[in-house]
């Protein structure tokens, strides 16, 4: 199935998925004191960046529904997918 | 000592054979070792130029004796290159990918383009196989491609019709195969994944043969005074002929035939001497039958290099022998059997303070004959770090000598600090820190209430002991091991460590219904751990006082526990009866006081118990292990008030139930005969998505499997709680109502995944059966019970299904064991940062709040971060 004639974002069972402004993950790595590749990665065509546009390099914010935490954030940096 | 350094990069690589001449010290050409005399042969295998491993000898290349050569290598030059079997597939895949006269990659700058895109993105890419296509014309020079076949263990051929339409398979030689693979150019070799500067692919075939020094292979002098060489000594001895032969034979310009014999032979040797479980080699043996042991082998595998020796080693300070079981003793505690507590030390440092206890252990030595005398000392470590035994003769002279700055090796004692183990270590809890009790006997014992975190039992198991050697890890082990520490489970957040077996049927046996008991049986249950004042009687009869045997339990609990559940003998009942339940299944406490109810698995069991789960979380892990060590106690006690055993007249029912259970069954037999006639009269209505047959064999299934639950009913109506098997199984303790039914009903349909045995003989499972008998006992339906015994062929039917099971386990437990390395190896430096975050060595982010919640699972309440039934339960004291 092709991502446009359906977005994976609407499904219920997909979290949230956001770009992040520049401002956003500089304030993201000060917070951990972490570099910038020593963020969890995600794929650059992952079908839920794919929708949202995101680009290689961007860092996307996920917001999971949690059983126990309620809203659970993560952050994962856009990278290219090795082929084969 | 060298300062530590920081490893800036890995290179792999192949070696070249110039850099193996380069790093070798000799040319080894005799496969004779010894002479005579046992010296070793000058450029024999062990010429002294490769190390030494006899004392007296020095090195002839480093000077040095056998404990400071480290060793050097020698080579030995072969008469014609091999191939190396570990890099077969690497040959393979270069062959198929390279011009077979020109040696460039057969592919054109414009397709490389399409595979791996433009230069500047290129990053860990590489051409494979696969985009390269068949048999395709070279578009560099234009020659045709052959099909190059593969044969393990290292056979290269080209295969390609010929004018005449006949098939041609031409062996390449590894010589063929080197002059292929000299030519790639090394800016193809980048497009394929190799660096050539490293690894130049001709190096894969084998001109030099590397000969690895002695000290990783010292041969051994076996008892009769004769030399034993190591596996891979022979194995290059074996090299070192053959070559020797080949040469004579290729001088002396012998037949292709023979050239070609002898190159295989020594491509068999150099094969096996890597590696001597190829697959299609027969492997190299000893004299003996064994098969060598040869480099591959010994890295391999669970006893290699890497899982045997660097991952995991033995280790000093540890003891093992068999467990059991010591219900007085406390759950935190070990006995430990005085031999091991003579034999193992924890070193002391001595100081002023402590300097004249050290000297008396000391002079106490190593023996220690009994409990009750002190500990000894086995070392005494000087400030220059030299170790002196003691034993009679030193102890004295050391105790002289003795002053601050010597560190004393002293013998176990009653509580100290140890690591307690089983394996399969899979979850933390199978390590855990106890409190030493001396014992005598040579078993390790311990609290049976212990048993379910280690899964052990008693029927043989071994146990490991480690004992930690600094106040660090002695502290460590306390704060973070114990088993104190551990009672919570954080993998269902309840009690793992409960009671079990006996302690249950006991504590159900005592306080099952209402019962009274008099000042003498009351004090006798609760001797253990006599409370300050027993409480106010319950009634007094007659002048004489009489205490319940729920106010006999009440008194180990904690004061102020308000719990309303439901134990495991409640029959769900449609109206519960609450207070009131025939069974007494209705558990209240409130203030710390049994109401009403039966204390059974619900209560105090392993991963279930409710009361231990309560007691810790209001009362902390300490009050958790005195209620632990209490209610065995109490629950030994009360087991043996009435007494608790099982024969085989428990089984017997009486004459009206068997009579009902043969008439069930023989009403089931009928019905399945009905239904079978049915089946082959056609009239039979298929289920919806199943076949006529599959219908037929659920209906037969379903038939048997209800008269099989029938008979258990019947029986269980005879059998009452005055059976122990009943009371084991209402209670939680041990066995199902199913067994029961299997003693003394009947043992019903034996399966094979999942369905009627149908395996055997031509439309028969035996011969003792017609074809094409679809009957339920042709099937394996075994009527009778284990205690009516089994006949013939319903004894051969229970093997089929039991085997079953031992297999299914069999291979669950290998799967799984792989599975659990797997996943230990990737999760095991992962580390839970102070913010929470899950981070990997290096800083790495995996998770950004441990668990996405923070929470730690051991401290919540069977998987709810809070317990607002408890705490409701406390503020309301009645069930909510
Ligand atoms: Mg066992
Ligand atoms: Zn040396
Ligand atoms: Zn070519
Ligand atoms: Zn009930």
């Amino acid at each position: 199935m092709d991502t446009k004639d359906f977005s994976v974002i609407e499904h219920v069972m997909v979290p949230e998925h956001h770009v992040m402004t520049r401002e956003e993950v500089d304030d993201l790595l000060l917070k951990y004191k972490i570099s910038y590749d020593q963020l969890p990665k995600i794929y650059h065509d992952d079908p839920a960046v794919k929708t949202i546009d995101g680009k290689v390099n961007d860092v996307i914010r996920i917001v999971r529904n949690s059983q126990t935490a309620g809203r659970a954030e993560s952050f994962r940096m856009v990278v290219k997918r090795p082929k084969k | 000592m060298p300062s530590p350094k920081r490893v800036g990069k890995i290179e792999f690589g192949l070696l070249s054979p110039k850099e193996i001449r380069k790093m070798s010290v000799r040319k080894i050409i005799w496969a004779d070792t010894y002479d005579d005399d046992g010296f070793p042969y000058p450029q024999g295998l062990m010429d002294l130029h490769l190390g030494v491993i006899d004392p007296g000898l020095r090195c002839k290349t480093c000077g040095n004796k056998a404990s400071d050569c480290p060793g050097h290598f020698g080579h030995i030059e072969l008469a014609k290159p091999v191939t190396h079997v570990g890099y077969t597939r690497l040959i393979r895949k270069l062959l198929r990918v390279s011009c077979r006269e020109c040696s460039r990659l057969l592919l054109s700058p414009e397709e490389i383009y399409k595979v791996l895109g433009p230069e500047e993105e290129r990053n860990t890419d590489v051409i494979t196989e696969k985009d390269v296509k068949k048999e395709r014309i070279c578009p560099h020079c234009g020659a045709q491609q052959n099909k190059v076949n593969f044969e393990k263990p290292t056979t290269f051929s080209e295969i390609w019709t010929d004018e005449n339409g006949r098939k041609v398979d031409h062996k390449l030689t590894p010589a063929d195969i080197r002059s292929r693979l000299e030519k790639i150019p090394d800016e193809d070799l980048r497009h394929l994944g190799i660096n050539p500067d490293v690894a130049r692919p001709e190096w894969t075939l084998i001109t030099v043969l590397p000969v690895p020094p002695v000290t990783m292979r010292p041969s051994i002098i076996l008892e009769n005074g004769q030399r034993s060489e190591d596996d891979l000594t022979h194995k290059l001895v074996d090299i070192i002929r053959i070559n020797q032969r080949f040469k004579e034979n290729q001088d002396a310009g012998a037949p292709q035939l023979i050239i070609e014999d002898l190159w295989e032979l020594l491509q068999y040797h150099v094969t096996t001497y890597m590696d001597n479980e190829v697959a299609g080699c027969p492997p190299a043996r000893h004299r003996s039958g064994r098969p060598l042991k040869t480099i591959s082998q010994r890295l391999k595998g669970k006893d290699g290099r890497f899982r045997g020796s660097l991952s995991g080693k033995r280790v000093n300070f540890s003891g093992r022998t068999v467990i059991s079981p010591d219900p007085n003793m406390s759950i935190g505690q070990v006995g430990i059997p005085l031999a091991i507590a003579n034999e193992m030390s924890v070193p002391i440092r001595v100081t002023p303070f402590n300097i004249e206890e050290v000297r008396a252990m000391v002079l106490k030595g190593p023996v220690r004959g009994s409990l009750t005398e002190p500990c000894g000392a086995n070392y005494a470590i000087r400030p220059d770090n030299r170790r002196v035994r003691l034993n009679e003769l030193t102890c004295e002279t050391v105790a002289e000598q003795l002053e601050p700055g010597w560190t004393v090796d002293r013998q176990l004692r009653n509580n100290d600090i140890v690591l307690f183990n089983r394996q399969p270590s899979l979850h933390r809890m199978s390590i855990m820190a106890h409190r030493i009790v001396l014992m005598n006997g040579r078993t390790f014992r311990l609290n049976p209430a212990v048993c379910p975190p280690y899964n052990a039992d008693f029927d043989g198991d071994e146990m490991n002991l480690h004992v930690p050697q600094t106040e660090e890890a002695r502290a460590e082990a306390h704060m973070l091991c114990s088993v104190y520490n551990n009672i919570l489970s954080p993998r269902f957040g309840g009690p793992i460590i409960g009671g079990i077996h006996d302690h249950i049927s006991g504590l159900f046996l005592l306080t099952h219904t209402l019962r009274w008991f008099d000042k003498e049986e009351t004090v006798s249950l609760i001797k253990f751990n006599p409370p300050e004042h027993l409480p106010k009687p319950g009634k007094v009869e007659n002048g004489i006082e009489y205490w319940s045997n729920k106010q006999v339990f009440s008194m180990i609990l904690a004061d102020d526990l308000n719990l309303v559940y439901r134990s495991s003998s409640c029959k769900d009942c449609e109206v519960c009866k609450k207070g009131d339940c025939e069974q007494d299944s209705y558990v209240q406490i409130a203030n710390g006081q049994l109401l009403t109810g039966t204390i059974d698995k619900k209560s105090i069991g392993a991963f279930k118990g409710n009361i231990l789960q309560r007691t810790i979380r209001q009362h902390g892990q300490e009050r958790g292990a005195q209620f632990i060590d209490d209610f065995t106690k109490l629950s030994v006690r009360g087991i043996m008030f009435d007494g608790f055993s099982f024969g085989i007249d428990d089984e017997d029912l009486s004459k009206t139930e068997y009579k009902q259970i043969d008439e069930g069954l023989d009403e089931a037999m009928r019905d399945v005969k009905r239904r079978i006639q049915i089946y082959e009269e056609g009239q039979l209505e298929p289920m919806p998505g199943r076949t006529l047959e599959e219908t037929l064999e659920m209906q037969i299934m379903q038939v048997l499997g209800k008269a099989r639950d029938k008979t258990g009913e019947i029986a269980g109506r005879h059998l009452g709680l005055s059976n122990s098997a009943v009371v084991m199984a209402v209670s939680g303790a041990r066995g199902s109502m199913l067994n029961l039914t299997q003693m003394a009903g009947c043992i019903g349909q034996q399966a094979v995944r999942g369905e009627r045995i149908t395996r055997g003989y031509e439309d028969r499972t035996l011969p003792h059966f017609k074809r094409g008998d679809r009957g339920a006992p042709a099937h394996g339906f075994v009527r009778n019970s284990y205690k009516s015994g089994l006949t013939p062929t319903e004894f051969f039917f229970h093997a089929i299904g039991g085997r079953e099971g031992l297999v299914d386990t069999a291979v669950r437990t290998s799967q799984s064991g792989y599975l659990q390395r797997r996943m230990i190896n990737a999760l095991q430096d992962l580390k839970v940062a102070y913010d929470m975050t899950v981070r990997t060595t290096g800083g790495r982010i995996i998770q950004f709040q441990y668990g996405e919640d923070g929470t730690d699972p051991s401290k919540a309440c069977f998987g709810d971060p809070v317990d607002v039934r408890g705490v409701l339960e406390n503020v309301l004291k009645e069930e909510v």
